[in-house]
């Protein structure tokens, strides 16, 4: 069963150089209890996807058409104080930045207990029993100490840790994982994932990782979307993104140096496209080696192309055999 | 090979005072970089690897002497570049300028808002006056094309580049002087992946092109492996293991660089992981571990290993480890 399906979701910033169309049209469905991949560069709309789900887009963005189901439920409809109740209790969200987002002036305690007791009528003590309870399930060292500590006293790597606890205060069933070790050092980032993937597997989470790594995503996913510029340009299982990928997703793995290989980097030449102006057709045809005039002209619809393996490309059959 | 830079027992102790507004009194030392010796040859590429605060890029800044040592020595052609920077003429000084150059971190702070394209390139000129006014216009348009940049751009500012074409302007100043030798200190970490592939192919041709020899720091070992000739890891201020990239990447034998090799995610579903979970973190370099440095994380760890210092030795041709149990792990 699907536990969240986003249709043609468009989440467009209007500032004052025009409107930034950072989210145009995007699909995919999370099945409850996987692990899926959110893929991109910067400026592809993968942190603003997160954001529209839990509606918490900042200003000025706006979510502007499409459709978005939590379990059967339109959540785009609520009204926002049922929004409210889904915030954290059924969808939660880790952000890149554990630093900038823990409130440097109150304890870990009183920060986590507090979305407890928003919550649930429960008394102080109550609320303190929960929050160890769940930085205990995140493996923080010394749970009872750490409570009465400030975040500034705790490293970066714990920091995310106290984070991934509070996300998971609620008892969410789907989980957004923003960027969340990117911050970290190589080893701090190793610990982080496999508690990421420990939790899922224990207390069987949905969660939809967001980064840009390669590396990470076919570590952690089943299922991967690829994004570019404001559309799905993939989705499929990891095995199925890489025997026969997407010219996009082709040529970013060429562009990525690997550690268990040396071999000649093939760089995709030109910039990411500004999102105020897009380019026509498929938004990637500038940058594209397959691109002919079809591309420039036409949007490539995301078709399946067979066992669930969706692509957004005009020449993905002629290029993979007919 | 032949040596180009050398550096000799190098250390970088921080003072940390103690609060107050009157009496500052020194507390204790942030021992950035202790005491590490490695050389980079001609037209190689020397990868410095390691976490945060390990050291790598204070050890850059040294080099350069941006930063002051606090003792040791580097030599760059034969010449004591930090007794030069002390005491030296001032044309003994922009001698060793032009010779060692620097590419920053983040091309969105090192180019100056309010210069044109071609001030920038054209500035070292000014300064270094190794090129006569009448050339300067062509050589910025061909310092421009080496870097894959067009002629136009010249007349631009920097806030009408994106981060990689920023990051070429940089490397074009930085080789507009004509160095033997660059610090690229992780010159590819801000930009985007799909770009990260442009600037390394571009650094790997200027090399091959105008020999030039780089220190490329960097916490990204991928982007080590594709760019380096030999790598050099540091762990709190120290060198831990230096090799040849093939052999550091396939056999490593320092129980660091062991797990932070194995801790890189490949995108490969064929491959599976086998990571080596490190426990804890790195420590304060304040009051650094004794002994070995690496001991309260390492699971080999003995009581020798407390106590004693390992030394870093050769074990192997052009291979050296500071681990006591290095011959074990071969």
């Amino acid at each position: 069963m699907d536990l969240l399906q986003v249709n043609d979701l468009k989440t467009y910033f209007f500032t004052e150089a025009g409107v930034v169309k950072a989210v145009d049209g995007i699909t995919f469905n999370v099945e409850k209890g996987c692990t899926v991949g959110l893929v991109g560069e910067s400026g592809s709309g993968k942190s603003v996807t997160a954001q529209s789900v839990l509606r918490i887009v900042p200003k000025p963005g706006k979510i502007i058409g499409g459709k978005i189901f939590f379990n059967g439920e339109d959540i785009l409809a609520k009204k926002e104080d049922e929004m409210r109740s889904y915030r954290g209790k059924k969808i939660s969200l880790i952000f890149q930045d554990p630093t900038s987002s823990l409130n440097p002036v109150f304890t870990i305690g009183t920060q986590l207990a507090e979305i407890v007791r928003q919550h649930k009528r429960i008394d102080k003590s109550e609320a303190a029993e929960e929050v160890i309870k769940a930085l205990k399930l995140v493996r923080l060292p010394d749970p009872e100490e750490a409570i009465t500590r400030y975040p500034h006293q705790f490293s970066g790597g714990m920091k995310q840790r106290i984070c991934i606890a509070r996300a998971l205060l609620l008892n969410p069933e789907l989980l957004f994982a923003d960027e969340p070790t990117t911050n970290l050092d190589v080893t701090i980032q190793a610990q982080i994932i496999n508690l990421l993937i420990e939790l899922q597997k224990n207390i069987g989470l949905t969660l939809v990782m967001i980064t840009h790594d390669m590396g990470i995503v076919t570590q952690m996913c089943k299922c991967v979307v690829v994004l570019y510029a404001g559309n799905v340009m993939e989705i499929g299982s990891i095995e199925q993104i890489f025997q026969m990928p997407h010219p996009y997703t082709e040529a970013l793995l060429k562009a990525v140096p690997r550690l268990d290989q040396t071999r000649k980097l093939i760089s995709i030449p030109g910039n990411i496209p500004n999102l105020i102006n897009p380019p026509y057709g498929c938004r990637f045809h500038p940058r594209c080696q397959y691109a002919i005039d079809r591309c420039k002209d036409e949007i490539p619809p995301l078709v399946d192309v067979g066992e669930g393996h969706m692509i957004s490309c005009h020449r993905w059959r002629e290029l993979n055999g007919g | 090979m032949e040596t180009l830079l050398e550096v000799n027992d190098l250390v970088k102790y921080f003072p940390v005072y103690s609060r107050g507004i009157f009496m500052k009194k020194v507390v204790g030392n942030v021992h950035a970089v202790d005491h590490i010796s490695f050389e980079v040859r001609k037209g190689e590429t020397v990868g410095l690897v390691g976490e945060s605060g390990c050291g790598k890029t204070t050890t850059g800044k040294l080099i350069l002497n941006l930063e002051k040592a606090t003792s040791g020595e580097v030599k760059f052609e034969g010449v004591d570049v930090l007794k030069t920077f002390e005491k030296g003429s001032s044309e003994e000084k922009s001698r060793l300028r032009r010779s060692m150059q620097m590419v920053f971190q983040n091309p969105y702070a090192s180019l100056d808002p309010r210069m044109t394209i071609y001030d920038i390139i054209s500035e070292p000129f000014k300064i270094h006056r190794h090129i006569p006014k009448e050339e300067w216009e062509n050589r910025v348009y061909k310092l421009l094309s080496m870097v894959g940049l067009e002629p136009y751009h010249a007349e631009r500012y920097p806030h009408e580049f994106s981060g990689g074409q920023r990051q070429r302007i940089c490397i074009a100043r930085a080789i507009a002087v004509e160095p033997k030798f660059i610090v690229a200190d992780e010159p590819v970490s801000s930009l985007d992946v799909s770009i990260r592939a442009q600037i390394l192919n571009l650094m790997m041709d200027l090399q091959k092109e105008l020999g030039i020899s780089y220190l490329y720091i960097s916490h990204d070992l991928s982007s080590v492996r594709q760019i380096s000739h030999r790598v050099v890891v540091m762990y709190l201020g120290e060198i831990v293991e230096a090799a040849p990239t093939e052999k550091h990447f396939e056999h490593p034998i320092h129980p660091y660089t062991r797990a932070l090799i194995s801790a890189v995610p490949i995108p490969d579903p064929a491959r599976k992981m086998d990571v080596i979970l490190l426990p804890g973190e790195v420590p304060s370099p304040i009051n650094p571990p004794s002994g070995c440095r690496f001991h309260p994380r390492c699971q080999y760890a003995t009581d020798k290993c407390k106590l004693e210092k390992p030394k870093l030795e050769e074990i192997d041709r052009d291979h050296f480890v500071a681990c006591h149990y290095a011959m074990n792990f071969m």
